[in-house]
């Protein structure tokens, strides 16, 4: 059961190589821009055709190069909910939310568009055009309108992209919500890290049509398997690593020494999510692992967290740049930022990883 | 006005019957070619283009070819009881060929600019490739479509050359309001040539005025729709 999706496209610079299932829960498409994500979604709901390959809904084959099979988007009971929404500008927003639904009885279609505007919370706005209600009101239709249909599987292509910051936030919880609430496939489709990790149960993520990462979200953050999934799942240092002995690591671009979990010493690269890095404050000495002195070449700040770039194990002297991020809250930092240099910094043994390449 | 007014009934009917065909045919062509390429059809754009190319007086020329007696096409509509040369419908099948190009050529660049997003979310959800057509890609072509008919009506209006080769200039059955000016002078007749221009210039007005209105109800373009 689910979707399953094995296709393989040449698109204008690259190949377009995806295979993966989606059961149940919500499943995150995470990638850089032009990495495929918007393509392979619309493979799924049948607006480009595969070169290659197989998809299958359900035990239903959507499409089938071998077979011959190719059923028109109108047949394949896929909904999507595009970047822009596509909400048709000269239909009302209850025409819009009917528009699927022409098939039944007047009253029948009547009451299902109710309830869709309900569910979506967009009572009052029913006669109005999508150029005259906000981006937020255009989102929640967009996405009443696919439901409408009872679509087996829901692909949404950067639903939020269109959003500002302030109801980014308000409407991704909505939305996390409807999704939880859904029974059937859903990919969600995004470029932000956060998005594609609070929305999705799983992950997948895309580099130029290839898949480099599919699994939990969890697991996939911890331990990404590339570098490449390292960087797109947004992790800040990284660096060259030389095996020393088993379970030590240099870490060239670092300055230092690293104990690692045993058996990941081979790895060609280390890395530590900024977030991760954790600092001493009552000058216990070196009594930690994977603890060193760090001079702090910079900071950014926002209003609650701190960003620091730092140097590990000697002073910056003129035009040294930092070997490391860490983040931390503001009243860490406030109360770190008096002592004097070097501070202590941890990098905790269990939240490094490697990767092979 | 001594004479009938018989130019001016036959030029309203003419204009707006082969404005009603252009605009239909028009539309229709210019869907069924979209999102279709290849030299075929590129040959077949030309063909439907050329009367906006060639004089008057070979389409005028052409069309006698193909709709006389001996023709392909006029041996056809010969045997449906339908004169296709100097006669009525002869006013017909010239505005008609002579206006369609310019509904073709502006009826398919309004549906290639609509958004592909748009006419995709209908398909997803479950519309025909009619249905699509019908209530997407043609609402939001509208205004587009409504300046094509407009140019379509004007052409029609206007047409003498190929009208006068196949229809000729029979008074009360094809002579259209150019035709009844340009043989006034002809005639020497300068003051009723004068009066079917003052009536031919307030009839455009008018029927450039029901067009619109017709045209607006056919495709309403709603105000705030371009908004967002």
């Amino acid at each position: 059961m689910g979707l399953e999706v094995d296709i393989e496209k040449q698109l204008e610079s690259y190949a377009l190589r995806v295979s993966f299932r989606a059961n149940d829960e919500p499943l995150s498409i995470l990638g850089a821009s032009g990495a495929g994500k918007s393509m392979t979604l619309r493979c799924v709901a049948g607006l480009e055709r595969p070169d290659r390959g197989r998809i299958a809904l359900n035990e239903r084959v959507l499409f089938d190069s071998e077979r011959k099979i190719d059923l028109p988007a109108r047949e394949r009971r896929v909904g999507i909910v595009f970047q822009k929404y596509a909400l048709l500008p000269n239909l009302t927003v209850e025409e819009n939310i009917g528009f699927g639904l022409d098939h039944l009885p007047r009253a029948e279609r009547e009451a299902k568009v109710q309830m869709y505007v309900g569910d979506a919370h967009l009572q009052g706005l029913e006669k109005r055009l999508p150029g005259q209600i906000s981006g937020g009101e255009q989102q929640r239709v967009a996405l009443a309108r696919a439901l409408a249909v009872d679509p087996e599987a829901l692909l949404l292509d950067e639903p939020l992209s269109a959003l500002d910051t302030y109801l980014r936030q308000q409407v991704e919880r909505q939305l996390a919500q409807t999704l939880a609430a859904r029974r059937g496939t859903t990919l969600f489709v995004t470029h932000n890290i956060d998005e594609a990790y609070r929305v999705g149960s799983e992950m997948l993520v895309l580099s130029r049509g290839e898949v480099v990462a599919f699994g939990r979200k969890r697991q996939i953050f911890d331990h990404p398997p590339t570098m490449g999934v390292a960087q797109l799942t947004g992790c800040k240092n990284l660096s060259e690593a030389r095996a020393i002995s088993p379970g030590v690591v240099e870490a060239i671009d670092w300055n230092c020494k690293l104990n690692v979990a045993r058996g990941s010493e081979q790895g060609k690269h280390v890395g530590i999510r900024a977030h991760h890095i954790t600092f001493q404050e009552d000058g216990a000495g070196s009594a930690e692992v994977n603890s060193f002195p760090c001079w702090v070449v910079s900071t950014s700040e926002t209003p609650f967290r701190v960003t620091v770039y730092l140097r590990l194990n000697s002073s910056p002297g003129a035009g040294d740049g930092p070997h490391l991020q860490a983040e931390l809250y503001r009243e860490k930092y406030d109360r770190l930022k008096s002592r004097p240099m070097p501070w202590r910094v941890v990098l905790p043994q269990e939240k490094l990883f490697t990767v092979p390449d | 006005m001594s004479d009938s007014l018989s130019p001016v009934w036959l030029s309203a009917a003419t204009s707006l019957t082969a404005t009603l065909i252009t605009c239909i045919c028009g539309t229709a062509l210019a869907g069924w070619r979209l999102r279709r390429s290849g030299v075929v059809f590129a040959v077949l754009d030309g063909f439907f283009i050329l009367p906006l190319v060639l004089p008057p007086t070979v389409v005028g020329f052409l069309l006698l070819l193909l709709f006389g007696r001996h023709g392909p096409l006029g041996r056809v509509l010969w045997t449906m009881g339908v004169s296709a040369v100097f006669s009525w419908p002869a006013t017909v099948i010239a505005a008609t060929v002579a206006s369609f190009p310019l509904m073709y050529i502006t009826a398919r660049a309004s549906l290639e600019q609509v958004d592909s997003d748009y006419l995709d979310a209908a398909r997803t959800l479950g519309a025909s490739e009619w249905r699509v057509f019908r209530r997407v890609a043609l609402p939001l072509a509208a205004p587009g479509l409504i300046a094509g008919t407009v140019l379509s009506f004007a052409r029609a209006f206007g047409e003498f050359g190929a009208t006068l080769m196949l229809a000729g200039d029979i008074p009360g059955k094809t002579e259209t309001l150019p035709l009844a000016i340009y043989f006034a002078v002809e005639a020497g007749e300068k003051v009723r040539a004068a009066e079917w221009c003052v009536i031919d210039v307030m009839l455009s007005l008018l029927l450039l005025f029901v067009l619109y209105a017709w045209t607006h109800k056919q495709f309403p373009v709603r105000a705030s729709a371009r908004r967002g």
